[in-house]
């Protein structure tokens, strides 16, 4: 089978997701080819094991985000049986949009991938809630959530060709209003530390992020957080209504584990949680469990991690 | 102008999903929900129609029991109702679904979409990217605020950079993340006038959308797999042996 896979850009390279699309379309025997919105990446997509072609897709219109724009001008590259592209919002929306246009079916935000009548989907289903796996006949698009696939590997050498292809933009892009933390986002860590209203006062969240900085993690909240202080945004929200994530490890501090916020980490491969109360539900999905307040413990996480 | 806010029915976030047969039990969720997005497209939908007038169309693909939300649009201020009867949308792939949406936006002649940039129980975010392509018109996703200004439209986005405003004229469909605005809520006199508000439904045959063959068939639904019971250790002195087993067991740090 040949599959397209849409490369995903992140701070003017590729995401590590690109990797694990390529990974999951050679476990299900399928032949990669990686299409590179507005030339980013072209070079480290071309050393991925397994990817026989790389196209570069230049355009105006990679200028600015307009995810219609970028699928028509991606669609009339791209070829093959099986459209796969990271389940991130752009990815999403650039997938969904090509599949319209070929009037193919999609399924989103796959964690597993077989091949039996037709390829194997496994994917959560309100918010974890419950899996679902489905078969799906191809030609169709699939989006993998990152984290989920084993990367394939370096060492490629594929073939590098050029398109130019732009299409018409139709959203314009008019003002930046509130720039992007520098942060780490919650999305792309592999190691994330969050706070819930246990931690008692928006300021207090600096203790996370001292822990944070000294392990390369990213700081998440729970939406009781997020719905109670301003100064938490939207953007850092863990759980049903905010991201979903599979992280190695998730450090819950002072939160109770509402089911929405499950929803949204409990695929996590490790689950640290410190609540102060021994009944919380968080408790339940930890791996392991540290009964304390926040005050005595992140001071005692800082001297550990200092350690290492 | 014609608005349309396409809505989807699923268990309120707070409810439990229990799988019975290899199939999530419907009859045992306790409560049914807006989609949470979608209730901000709704509300950013009926600012648009507050400031600028038109008609706001809540539409809906579903079972018989997603005729009770499309109600409780009109308890704050949809003006028609829309429900396309699909029993069971599991059965359809998104080609079909879209096609349906297309097709009942074009039959009430909306030419603004608002719509939730995933619903809450696939959490795809497929169906406004695809609808918007089917009606040939501009999307904009992860949107938080709409102006309209005549057939011109400012939203404001999330995007990777941060926050941003864009421009789109219509036709356009806009894929809400959650909005900046309180949702409203139903007063006693919204409510009775809701009751007597008629449901257009209707069938994907009425709209000319076959929904014979799906590419995709769904094998099972089962639980999350259970995770094996955790270690729990008491008091702030417990840090250094946790931070021992992540470095030692778990090998994350």
């Amino acid at each position: 089978m040949d599959v397209t896979v849409i490369a995903e850009a992140s701070g003017g390279g590729l995401h590590p997701v690109t990797a694990q699309l390529v990974g999951a379309a050679s476990s299900i025997g399928g032949i990669s080819t990686v299409l590179c919105a507005g030339g980013v990446g072209v070079t480290e997509a071309a050393s991925i094991a397994g990817v026989t072609k790389v196209i570069s897709v230049e355009g105006d219109c990679f200028g600015s985000f307009d995810g219609g724009a970028w699928a028509e001008a991606l669609n009339s590259v791209a070829r093959g049986d099986v459209i796969m592209a990271a389940a991130t919002a752009s990815g999403r929306e650039i997938a969904a949009t090509m599949a319209a246009m070929r009037g193919i079916p999609i399924v989103q935000d796959a964690t597993a991938l077989g091949i039996a009548s037709g390829i194997l989907v496994t994917r959560p289903i309100y918010s974890g809630k419950a899996i679902e796996t489905s078969t799906v006949q191809w030609p169709c698009a699939i989006t993998l959530r990152a984290n989920a696939f084993d990367a394939a590997g370096g060492g490629g050498n594929a073939d590098v060709s050029t398109v130019n292809q732009s299409a018409d933009v139709a959203v314009a892009v008019k003002e930046a209003i509130a720039k992007a933390s520098e942060r780490l986002d919650v999305t792309e860590a592999d190691i994330i530390i969050s706070g819930g209203r246990g931690m008692g006062d928006p300021a207090n969240f600096s203790h996370l992020y001292e822990v944070a900085d000294m392990i390369g993690a990213a700081v998440g909240a729970s939406r009781a957080a997020v719905d109670t202080w301003d100064e938490i945004p939207h953007s850092m929200q863990v759980g049903q209504t905010g991201k979903t994530v599979t992280p190695s490890l998730y450090i819950a501090v002072g939160i109770s584990g509402a089911i929405q916020h499950l929803a949204g980490m409990r695929t996590s491969k490790y689950i640290v949680a410190i609540n102060k109360d021994p009944d919380a539900p968080i408790f339940g999905v930890a791996d392991y469990g540290i009964v304390a307040t926040w005050e005595e413990a992140l001071p005692a996480l800082k001297d550990e991690l200092g350690k290492l | 102008m014609g608005i349309a806010v396409l809505l989807k029915q699923v268990p309120d976030t707070t409810a439990k999903i229990t799988v019975s047969g290899g199939r999530v039990d419907e009859a045992a969720v306790s409560k049914w929900s807006f989609s949470p997005y979608d209730e901000y497209a709704l509300e950013s939908a009926l600012q648009i129609k507050e400031a600028g007038g038109g008609d706001l169309i809540a539409v809906t693909c579903g079972p018989a029991r997603a005729a009770k939300m499309l109600t409780d649009a009109a308890a704050v201020g949809a003006d028609a109702l829309v429900h396309i009867l699909v029993d069971d949308l599991g059965a359809l792939d998104t080609t079909q679904v879209q096609a349906i949406l297309a097709a009942a936006v074009k039959h009430i002649g909306a030419d603004v979409v608002f719509c939730g940039k995933q619903a809450a129980d696939t959490n795809a975010g497929s169906t406004g990217p695809g609808v918007a392509h089917l009606l040939d018109a501009s999307c904009v996703t992860m949107v938080s605020e709409v102006a309209a200004d005549g057939d011109s439209f400012t939203a404001i986005r999330a995007s990777a950079g941060g926050n941003e405003r864009v421009a789109v004229s219509s036709p356009c469909v806009f894929a809400f993340d959650k909005g900046t605005t309180e949702l409203r809520r139903p007063n006693v006199r919204g409510i009775m006038m809701a009751k007597k508000k008629i449901i257009e439904t209707m069938t994907p045959a009425d709209l000319g959308v076959d929904t014979g063959s799906s590419s995709v068939s769904i094998d099972t639904h089962s639980p999350p797999p259970e995770k094996p019971p955790g270690q729990k250790f008491e008091g702030a002195e417990s840090v250094a042996t946790v931070v021992g087993k992540l470095r030692d067991e778990a090998n994350v740090i």
